[in-house]
């Protein structure tokens, strides 16, 4: 029944290629964090209002982006934009999306990171002379830091998985890399399993990195 | 004129883009169809998989241990490839099972490794001394984990598996990369020939909003009830 001889040669040759889809998902996770990381405070400061129209707005936001699938925004973005005349390539249709998705959870996150935090240490710092801006820098936010810290570092590799879904709409990610790579040899199996270990490579890194930035930053506690 | 206006309609059905039609719904509702199958057949394996699993790796070292690598890869592959690697695999082996099958036992296998983690939390939750309690009552170790760990291990674990049910949900829409006509792949093809993209999207999107939102909102008052 096997008779099937894996050829691996052949994926060596395309190395370059899927070094190079690698460095359009990292670009792609990298970026898409950071935006969302900076569009999420105003949203989760809205949803703590609890009333008014932003609050409605964002609220919109956090559940359209947690509960329809990825996939569906990517196509939201490429396909129903470019419907209305928008038309916008595959890559900053996936930036788009994903910035939108991650936006969504994370503005959850801090959310709860910020309920976390009891109200009256806000006070506290208030009372002690400090700004709001102050108590918030220096009272608030280190401990929301804290509590956010891990589920923001699973974010980060929810944000490379999904970068993956790239491939559907044609971006030379690492999976659309490996897609076009293999389309010459048809060895599918084994350009996915190399593809496979390149993602759990990088998502190890990101992985143990923030054991190192935790452990350099919550050593005092 | 009445042969002219009989010409033009000849020639609007002719053309070979067609707008949306009501006889497309039945093509959408079988999708919608397949993704609910989907749902609930990976749902129900993986979750009865997951239990053992889970329950395993809480009672064994050497389940624990061992499955480590296998869980650690499951989490930080991309779904997507998984099904591209299990279906090339089969193709390997020789075998020619339909892409539904397919789609079910990744998913299933992805199903299990999340609840294999929430059921070990939850078994984690329960205090030794309450088995160790039921013990001293003259229960067997299986009664115990029926009547005493069981029952508040799914106190801890409901709301976090109700949310991998949705997480799944939303990964049924992945299948369709290796050829199964889901729901959105059903809307694409609607997509290419109709050219209305911007309301079959709305559509699909509005599709799993209405099954994840209800159910991710019961999850959080779950929680909030169950809170010990």
């Amino acid at each position: 029944m096997f008779d099937y001889t894996f050829l691996w040669p052949l994926v060596w040759a395309e190395w370059p290629q899927l070094l190079a889809g690698a460095r359009v998902t990292l670009e792609i996770t990298i970026l898409s964090m950071a935006v969302a990381t900076v569009a999420a405070f105003p949203l989760a400061l809205a949803r703590r209002a609890g009333k008014g129209l932003s609050c409605q707005a964002a609220t919109i936001w956090v559940e359209a982006a947690r509960n329809t699938p990825c996939l569906v925004q990517i196509y939201m973005v490429y396909f129903g934009l470019g419907a209305l005349g928008l038309h916008i390539g595959s890559y900053f249709a996936v930036l788009g999306a994903i910035t939108f998705n991650n936006t969504g959870y994370l503005a959850e996150m801090f959310r709860g990171g910020l309920n976390a935090v009891a109200p009256q240490q806000f006070n506290a710092g208030r009372s002690l002379g400090l700004t709001a801006f102050q108590t918030y820098k220096n009272i608030i936010f280190p401990q929301v830091f804290r509590i956010v810290y891990f589920p923001f570092v699973n974010q980060i590799t929810w944000a490379m998985l999904n970068s993956s879904l790239g491939m559907i709409i044609g971006l030379r990610e690492l999976t659309g890399a490996t897609q076009m790579a293999q389309s010459v040899s048809f060895r599918t199996f084994e350009f996915f399993v190399v593809a496979a270990g390149l993602y759990y490579a990088i998502a190890k890194s990101v992985q143990i990195l923030a054991r190192v930035v935790a452990w350099r930053a919550f050593r005092r506690a | 004129m009445a042969r002219l206006q009989t010409g033009l309609n000849v020639m609007q059905f002719v053309l070979p883009y067609s707008g949306l039609q009501w006889s497309d719904l039945p093509f959408m509702l079988e999708g919608a169809w397949r993704t609910i199958m989907l749902t609930i057949m990976a749902g129900s394996l993986g979750t009865l998989l997951g239990v053992i699993v889970g329950w395993l790796r809480e009672t064994f070292v050497s389940f624990r241990i061992g499955l480590i690598p296998f869980i650690d890869v499951i989490r930080s592959v991309p779904l997507i490839i998984q099904f591209i690697l299990v279906n090339s695999f089969q193709s390997i082996l020789g075998l020619q099972f339909d892409p539904f099958w397919i789609g079910v036992v990744t998913l299933s296998i992805y199903m299990a490794v999340l609840t294999s983690e929430l059921v070990r939390a939850g078994l984690q939750s329960v205090r030794p001394e309450l088995s160790r309690a039921g013990r001293s009552l003259g229960m067997s170790y299986w009664q115990g984990f029926l009547h005493i760990r069981a029952p508040l291990a799914i106190r801890t674990a409901l709301p976090g598996w109700i949310g991998a049910l949705i997480a799944l949900t939303k990964d049924t829409a992945l299948v369709s990369v290796i050829g199964y006509i889901e729901l959105l792949r059903a809307a694409q093809v609607l997509i290419n020939r109709s050219n209305e993209a911007l309301l079959i999207l709305a559509g699909v999107g509005l599709f799993y909003f209405v099954i994840c939102y209800p159910v991710s909102l019961y999850a959080r008052r779950l929680e909030r009830r169950l809170a010990i």
